[in-house]
């Protein structure tokens, strides 16, 4: 067997998923709709030989969780929306200095403190640029209960492989949604766990940040005898502070690069009914289960509608998106924010005519509204 | 024979970037002196720094360092000690980093008592910055964001530690570096957060504008302001506010180390021993 059959929550789900994956670190602060997710693991780490710590603010846990991770442990922070905006200059240090953790986003509405209980997706485009600086960000999105245990499970892989900080983005109705999830083992997914890359020659002949453009830092498990120095200014090959311009120049390229060549390692989106769709509704997160339930009915009435799923919403699946975009008369984004990825829609198809239903008043989307702006179209 | 600093020194990085007579490198040896004594590996030893001339000490030194953003010395620390609890953890943390945007995070490092080492270095100054207020910039002083003189009240960082509960709390100056070596040795070894806060000199962005030109100028000045605590106990008590007490002003052996608690939580997951009640505690509130 390697799956198994759960009733749980999206937001316990992804705590299981953390443990079942090697995670060793949680560092959190209470913010509804994620808070499930450290009552979770303040029970389960501390039964592997793990931490969970509540700091005494968003700063300090996601701070706590970038030295767990530097220190060489697999380490994850979980918050919603006004939590990533104060994470977001730490954040920037890890992507700086190529710190592989896991911050899960549990979205509610925004901006501001919004609507704390209630669902949106508001914070897709924070999850792309949380703080200043030029990085690629890599940020995937939850679509089932089943997807909050392995789409969590597989950030942490992606963290490690690229050595930076991966999103999961869940919304306020999957983290609460309490169902029935086929997930993989716990073996399953112990099996699947890929660590990050070590360097095992000699100290002296060790650059954690000397790679090829297109590769991220080996950064050794600390306390191992490879002394390095981690900053978030620019830096060298040996991970010290430098001004010296072809340098700098190189790294922030090379944090763009590591990603942008190995996109297709990253690409992950669901095809719902497009072989003959006329209409392509573009949706992801709870809003696409919403969206498949809406396509039942169409189908039944001969409209031959389909849905594209991104899950790795960042980077975004363009060739993906623009193959369906160029044959597919209508193109229909559904997201509980004001258009957030519906530009990213417009923008990778070079097409004006795309449609949006956007819903802001912290209400999930329900199958009959997206019916009937299809019928619209 | 004269200490050999070099085995801990990243020795292609010298010179520093520290001013000429800046006490940073006086705190710098004193710390190497202080760890070696101790007799720690430097594998096992983890220097985080934040944000200021204070923050560049991380990367002078050849231990597992971390350069972090302003003021969040403690915060990275705690989540480097939390998952290796056998290592030795030194935060290097400068007086705003300590005490203005990274408060919270001093404030919580010294109540949870985890084995941290906190060492402010206090130079009444932003340095790096040239010259704005700190929180313990004195008040009448000249700054380049108080140009008519400082009216902030000064925060005393000791008291703000013995304040929020750390165990083992000590301050001493650039001054006297045996006595300061002296303080680290004693807080490096104390089991819990040792708070440990240096005065140190920046003649060149504090003392020029405030008739302190020269780094001994400077130096007379943290002398003149300084006292050793059992003189200062002695000072009635309208005469102390004016002056700062140096050595250990509070080493409490009794208070339970954070990681050892947590070691006790993951006991409990464990069943290992019955949860944790009020009754483990002899301080309830």
């Amino acid at each position: 067997m390697t799956t198994r059959e759960m009733i749980s929550t999206g937001n316990e789900l992804a705590a299981l998923a953390a443990i079942d994956a090697g995670c060793k670190f949680f560092g959190g602060y209470p913010l509804t709709p994620s808070s499930e997710i450290m009552h979770s693991l303040s029970d389960m780490l501390p039964e592997v030989g793990g931490v969970a710590i509540q700091m005494e603010d968003e700063i300090a846990s996601v701070c706590s969780v970038i030295g767990a991770a530097m220190s060489g442990k697999r380490a994850l922070t979980a918050t919603s929306g006004p939590g990533l905006s104060l994470k977001a200059e730490n954040l920037g240090l890890a992507q700086m200095a190529e710190v592989p953790i896991v911050c899960i986003d549990v979205m509610r509405g925004g901006p501001s403190t919004g609507l704390p209980t209630r669902v949106a997706q508001g914070d897709v485009s924070q999850a792309k640029h949380p703080s200043h600086g030029d990085y690629k960000s890599i940020t995937i999105c939850a679509g089932s209960l089943a997807e909050c245990y392995t789409q969590t499970a597989r950030a942490f892989n992606l963290a490690d492989r690229f050595m930076q900080p991966v999103f999961v983005l869940l919304d306020e109705t999957l983290g609460h949604m309490h169902g029935r999830a086929v997930i993989p083992t716990a073996e399953q997914t112990y099996n699947e766990i890929k660590g990050r890359k070590q360097f095992d020659g000699k100290p002296e002949e060790y650059f954690p940040y000397g790679v090829a453009q297109d590769e991220p830092a080996i950064l050794n498990t600390m306390f191992k005898g490879y002394r390095y120095h981690f900053t978030g200014l620019h830096h060298d090959k040996h991970g010290f502070p430098t001004e010296e311009m072809n340098t700098c120049k190189l790294l922030i390229e090379r944090l763009f690069n590591k990603v942008e060549a190995h996109e297709d390692e990253l690409e992950a989106y669901e095809e719902y009914m497009l072989e003959d769709a006329d209409v392509m509704i573009v949706a992801y997160g709870s809003v696409s289960l919403a969206v498949k339930e809406a396509i039942r009915h169409l189908r039944k009435e001969n409209i031959k509608v389909g849905l594209f799923r991104p899950i790795t919403l960042w980077p975004s699946p363009a060739i993906k998106i623009k193959e369906y975009t160029d044959k597919i008369p209508k193109i229909l984004c559904v997201e509980l924010n004001m258009g957030q990825y519906f530009h990213e829609i417009q923008r990778v198809s070079s097409r004006l005519d795309i449609e949006g239903l956007f819903k802001v008043n912290g209400r999930p989307i329900s199958p009959h509204e997206i019916v009937d702006k299809v019928k619209e179209l | 024979m004269a200490f050999d600093y070099s085995n801990y020194l990243r020795m292609e990085k010298m010179p520093t970037l520290w001013c000429w007579g800046c006490g940073d490198g006086v705190i710098l040896k004193a710390v190497i002196r202080a760890i070696d004594k101790m007799g720690w590996k430097q594998d096992d030893v983890c220097v985080v720094s934040g944000i200021g001339c204070s923050g560049r000490f991380s990367s002078y030194v050849d231990f597992n360092t971390i350069h972090t953003t302003h003021g969040r010395t403690v915060a990275y620390a705690t989540g480097v000690k939390l998952a290796n609890p056998d290592k030795h953890v030194i935060c290097v943390a400068g007086d705003g980093d300590a005490l203005a945007i990274g408060g919270n995070h001093t404030i919580h490092g010294c109540r949870r008592n985890i084995d941290l080492n906190m060492i402010v270095i206090n130079n009444f100054i932003y340095g790096l910055t040239n010259s704005q207020t700190s929180p313990t910039t004195p008040r009448g002083m000249w700054t380049v964001s108080q140009k008519a003189g400082n009216i902030d009240p000064t925060f005393n960082a000791c008291d703000l530690a013995l304040g929020a509960g750390a165990s083992f709390v000590g301050r001493e100056t650039v001054i006297d570096p045996k006595k300061l070596e002296r303080l680290l040795v004693k807080g490096f070894s104390h089991k819990g957060f040792s708070f440990m806060e240096v005065l140190s000199n920046c003649h060149i962005n504090l003392g020029r504008k405030n008739k302190m030109a020269s780094a001994m100028e400077n130096l007379d000045w943290i002398d003149s302001i300084t006292m050793g605590k059992m003189k200062f106990e002695k000072l009635e008590e309208k005469d102390k506010m004016n002056f700062l007490p140096t050595g250990v002003l509070k080493e409490d052996n009794e208070s339970k180390e954070y990681c050892e608690m947590y070691k006790e939580i993951q006991d409990v997951h464990q069943g290992k021993r019955a949860k944790i009640t009020q009754n483990d505690f002899d301080k309830k509130i």
